[in-house]
C-alpha cells in the first residue's frame, strides 16, 4: 500500500491550555487534532489529574513538517516558560494525505 | 438549671415548643454544647476535649479527615474523574435549586441591594490580601495578586458545609444565600488580575477569560440552579427533590471525601510554601469573616445569613479562581495559592472556622 509521510507533533500541557492550544493549532494550519486526558509525573512534579486544576492533557497533530515546525516553535516560545509542557516530534506514515 | 448549665460551659435555652427532634429528647430544654471556643476552656482531660469538639463537628467533616488520611497513608483509594466529575455538578446544581425556591417571593430591591454588597465585598476582598503579601510576605507581584484572587473568591463546598452545620443546629437563615455564593465568585478574579497587570492591562484577553469564569462550570450549574428554582417554586421542586434534596448530605460527604484525598496530596506544597503563607491562610480567613459578618449586619441578614457570608468571605477558592488565574497570569506559581487555599484554609474553614463564624455572627448584633 502506498504511504506518504508526515509528522506527529505530540504537546503534553496542563487542561489549562486547551482552548487556546486548539485555536492556535488551527491557526498555524494544522487540518485537525485529538486531545487525550493524561496524568504523569516530570522534573515539575506530579500531576494526577484528581481535580480540576490538576488535569493534564496531550494533543496530537498530525500534519506536514512545516506546520509542525511552526506549532512547535509557537508553543516553545508562548507556553513553555510558565507552564508545565512536554512536547515531540515523530515521522508517521498515512494513508490518505489530503487528510493531513 | 440553665444558669449552672451555662456556668459550666453550656448554652441551654428554655424552650416553648412541640418537642420534636430534640436533642437527648429533653421535652421542653434544649441543650446543647456552647461551640468549640467554650469546650476549649473547660478543665479537662485531652480526651474530653477532643470528645466535645468532634461532636460540634458537622459529619460530613469526618469523611474530609478519611480522604486526608488515606492520602496520607498512600491508600490506593482514588474516586474516578467521571465521579468526582458527576458529584461537583450533582452539589452545583442542588445548592442553586435550594437557592432559587424561594427567591421569587422575595422583594426585587432588598435583594438587589443585598447583592450589589456582596458583589462590592467581592471585589474589594483581594486588596487588603494583596497588600498582606506584598508588604508582609514580600510575594512577587503575579503570586501575591494570583493568591489574592484565591481568597477574594469562594469556595462553594465550604458554604455547602456551613450551610449543613446550620441545618443540623436549626439555625434559620435566608434561603437565597446561594445567589451570594454566585456573585462573589467572579469579582475577586477581576481584582486579582488587574493587581497583577497594572500597567498592562491591554495585554489581558478579558473576552476569554469572561467567558472561562462567567460560563465556567460552576457559575452555569449555580445561576441555572438558581433561576430554575426560582421558576419551578416550592411546588415544582417537589418531584425533583428526592434526588436533589434528600441525597444532598450524602452527595456531600462522598464529595469531602474526594477533596481530603485532594487537599492531602498538596500539603508538600506548604513545605515548599513556607511559616508566612501558612499563617496567612489562618489569619486572613478570621479577618475576611469579619468583614463579611459586618456586611451581612449591614444589609439585614439574621445570624444564620451572617455566618454563611463570613463563611463564604474567609472561604478561598480552589476550582474557579485557579483556572482563570493559571490563564490570566501564568507567571504565577500555582502551587502556592492552591497549596494555601486548599490544604490550609480549606480544612480549617470546615472544622474550626464555621462555628467561629456562627459565634462571630452571634456576638455580631446590631
Amino acid at each position: 500500500m502506498q504511504t506518504y509521510s508526515r509528522k506527529l507533533l505530540v504537546v503534553i500541557c496542563e487542561a489549562a491550555l486547551e482552548n487556546t492550544l486548539v485555536e492556535d493549532v488551527g491557526r498555524l494550519g494544522a487540518a485537525g487534532y485529538t486531545i487525550v486526558d493524561v496524568r504523569g509525573s516530570g522534573r515539575g512534579g506530579t500531576r494526577d489529574a484528581s481535580w480540576e486544576a490538576d488535569r493534564s492533557i496531550e494533543i496530537k497533530v498530525i500534519c506536514d513538517a512545516d506546520v509542525a515546525d511552526r506549532v512547535a516553535a509557537h508553543v516553545l516560545a508562548t507556553y513553555s516558560a510558565h507552564y508545565a509542557v512536554t512536547l515531540y516530534l515523530a515521522d508517521v506514515s498515512v494513508l490518505r494525505p489530503e487528510k493531513f | 438549671m440553665a444558669r449552672a448549665l451555662c456556668a459550666r460551659g453550656i448554652l441551654a435555652k428554655l424552650r416553648q415548643s412541640a418537642g420534636q427532634d430534640i436533642d437527648g429528647g429533653f421535652g421542653h430544654l434544649r441543650a446543647r454544647h456552647s461551640g468549640a471556643g467554650g469546650c476549649w476552656l473547660k478543665p479537662g482531660g485531652a480526651g474530653v476535649v477532643a470528645g466535645c469538639y468532634l461532636g460540634v463537628m458537622d459529619p460530613v467533616v469526618f469523611f474530609f479527615l478519611l480522604g486526608v488520611f488515606a492520602r496520607l497513608a498512600k491508600s490506593d483509594l482514588r474516586l474516578p474523574d467521571a465521579l468526582y466529575e458527576a458529584l461537583s455538578i450533582f452539589l452545583l446544581l442542588a445548592i442553586g435549586l435550594k437557592g432559587g425556591v424561594e427567591l421569587a417571593k422575595l422583594p426585587f430591591a432588598s435583594v438587589a441591594v443585598q447583592s450589589g454588597a456582596v458583589v462590592a465585598m467581592g471585589f474589594i476582598l483581594p486588596i487588603p490580601a494583596y497588600a498582606i503579601l506584598r508588604g508582609l510576605g514580600r510575594f512577587a507581584r503575579p503570586d501575591a495578586a494570583s493568591i489574592a484572587a484565591h481568597y477574594g473568591s469562594v469556595s462553594v463546598v465550604t458554604f455547602a458545609v456551613a450551610a449543613a452545620f446550620l441545618n443540623r443546629r436549626e439555625i434559620a437563615y435566608e434561603t437565597h444565600m446561594p445567589l451570594f455564593v454566585a456573585l462573589l465568585e467572579a469579582p475577586a478574579i477581576v481584582t486579582g488580575i488587574v493587581l497583577a497587570r497594572v500597567g498592562a492591562l491591554g495585554s489581558v484577553r478579558w473576552g476569554a477569560l469572561a467567558h472561562e469564569v462567567l460560563l465556567g462550570k460552576s457559575l452555569v450549574l449555580l445561576l441555572g440552579g438558581l433561576v430554575i428554582g426560582a421558576a419551578v417554586g416550592p411546588e415544582g421542586i417537589v418531584p425533583i427533590k428526592p434526588l436533589f434534596i434528600d441525597l444532598f448530605k450524602g452527595v456531600l460527604a462522598l464529595f469531602l471525601l474526594e477533596m481530603g484525598l485532594v487537599a492531602g496530596g498538596r500539603l508538600a506544597d506548604l513545605r515548599r510554601a513556607g511559616p508566612f503563607l501558612i499563617a496567612f491562610g489562618l489569619v486572613v480567613p478570621l479577618l475576611f469573616a469579619c468583614v463579611g459578618a459586618v456586611v451581612a449586619r449591614l444589609v439585614g441578614l439574621s445570624d444564620g445569613g451572617t455566618a454563611l457570608l463570613a463563611t463564604m468571605a474567609a472561604s478561598a477558592s480552589y476550582i474557579a479562581a485557579p483556572t482563570a488565574m493559571r490563564i490570566a497570569v501564568p507567571e504565577a506559581n500555582p502551587a502556592l495559592s492552591i497549596g494555601a487555599s486548599l490544604a490550609i484554609t480549606f480544612p480549617f474553614n470546615i472544622t474550626l472556622g464555621i462555628p467561629l463564624y456562627l459565634r462571630l455572627a452571634e456576638a455580631l448584633r446590631f
